[in-house]
C-alpha cells in the first residue's frame, strides 16, 4: 500500500471538568487533583487540571479514527505541557513513514503533538500502526 | 526529593503481586466515550477491540500490593507523569478477555532539571499475558519526581 495522505488537524475542546471526571470514572485514577478545587489550590495549583491520560487517550482517538482501531501496535506519549478547563487542543499528525517489521509486515511509524490553544506543547507522541 | 528516597539498586527489577484483568464490555464502551471516540470498531458487536489507553483501566483490578513500590515512601505533592507508552503484539485485547498483570520496576535513574533541582524518574513496566501465558500487551508508565513548585496556568 502507498503511504497514506496525512489526516486533517482536529480540535477538540473548550475541555470541562466534566470531561476530566467521566476519564477518571472510566479509568479508574480518581485523583482529587483532577476534580477538586479546594485540594488542588492546596497542593499549589491555580485550578484543577486535565489528567494527562485524558489527552492522551483523546490523542489515541484520532490517531484510531484515522488509521484503524485493530491496527495499532505502540502509542507513546510524552507529557510537556498541563492542560486546563477551557482549554482547546488541536491535535495533529506531523509525519507518517513506512518501514518493513521483524514478520515482514508493514508498519506505519506516525509522530503526532497536541498544541493548547496559546501554542505550548501538551503532549508529543509517537505511534507504530500495522497496514493489514 | 524525599531523604527516605530508596537507592534505584534496591528498586529495579522488584515485582508487585499479579492481578486480574477482564476487558469487559461495558468498560470498552465507557471508555470510548470518555475519550470521546464514536468509531464503531469500539461501540459494535459483542467483542469490540479495546482503545490504545484502555489498559489504564487496569487500575479497577489492581490493590495497593500490585504496586511494584508498595511500601516506599514518597513526596506525592511533587510527583508528574512524563510519559506513556502501550505495546501490543497483535490487536488490541477484545472485550472478553481475561487478562494477568504483572507490575515490574524497570529502570529508576536522577537527572539534573533544566531549572535546576534533582528528577528522579521511575519506569514501571506492566506485562498483560492472557490465560495461555503469552504476553498480548505491555505498559510502560515514567514517574518523574521534582522538588519544583507545581507549575502556573497559562492563558
Amino acid at each position: 500500500m502507498s503511504t497514506p495522505t496525512l489526516p486533517d488537524k482536529r480540535v477538540v475542546g473548550p475541555l470541562t471538568v466534566t470531561d476530566f471526571v467521566r476519564y477518571q470514572g472510566a479509568s479508574g485514577d480518581m485523583n482529587p487533583i483532577h476534580h477538586d478545587e479546594s485540594f488542588a489550590k492546596g497542593a499549589g495549583f491555580p485550578s484543577v487540571f486535565a489528567v494527562g491520560m485524558l489527552n492522551a487517550g483523546l490523542l489515541g482517538t484520532y490517531l484510531t479514527d484515522w488509521l484503524g482501531a485493530k491496527n495499532v501496535r505502540r502509542f507513546q506519549v510524552q507529557f510537556r505541557a498541563q492542560v486546563w478547563p477551557g482549554d482547546e487542543l488541536t491535535f495533529e499528525v506531523s509525519s507518517v513513514s513506512e518501514r518493513t517489521g521483524d514478520d515482514g509486515s508493514t508498519l506505519l511509524d506516525v509522530e503526532s503533538v497536541v498544541t493548547r490553544q496559546n501554542g505550548d506543547v501538551a503532549i508529543k507522541g509517537q505511534a507504530t500502526f500495522s497496514t493489514a | 526529593m524525599s531523604d527516605t528516597a530508596a537507592a534505584p539498586d534496591d528498586l529495579i527489577g522488584r515485582t508487585g503481586e499479579p492481578f486480574e484483568f477482564v476487558v469487559e464490555l461495558g468498560k470498552v464502551r465507557e471508555f470510548a466515550h470518555a475519550t470521546q471516540t464514536t468509531n464503531p470498531e469500539y461501540l459494535e458487536g459483542p467483542s469490540p477491540v479495546s482503545e490504545a489507553t484502555f489498559l489504564a483501566a487496569a487500575q479497577h483490578w489492581q490493590t495497593e500490593k500490585s504496586n511494584p513500590l508498595y511500601g516506599i515512601p514518597m513526596d506525592f505533592k511533587n510527583i508528574l507523569h512524563g510519559e506513556q507508552e502501550y505495546v501490543f503484539h497483535g490487536e488490541p485485547p477484545r472485550a472478553g478477555t481475561a487478562l494477568t498483570g504483572l507490575q515490574r520496576v524497570e529502570n529508576v535513574f536522577t537527572k539534573e532539571g533544566k531549572r535546576g533541582g534533582a528528577m528522579r524518574f521511575t519506569v514501571i513496566v506492566t506485562e498483560f499475558r492472557d490465560s495461555t501465558g503469552k504476553l498480548v500487551a505491555e505498559a510502560r508508565g515514567t514517574r518523574i519526581e521534582t522538588g519544583q513548585t507545581p507549575p502556573k496556568a497559562e492563558a
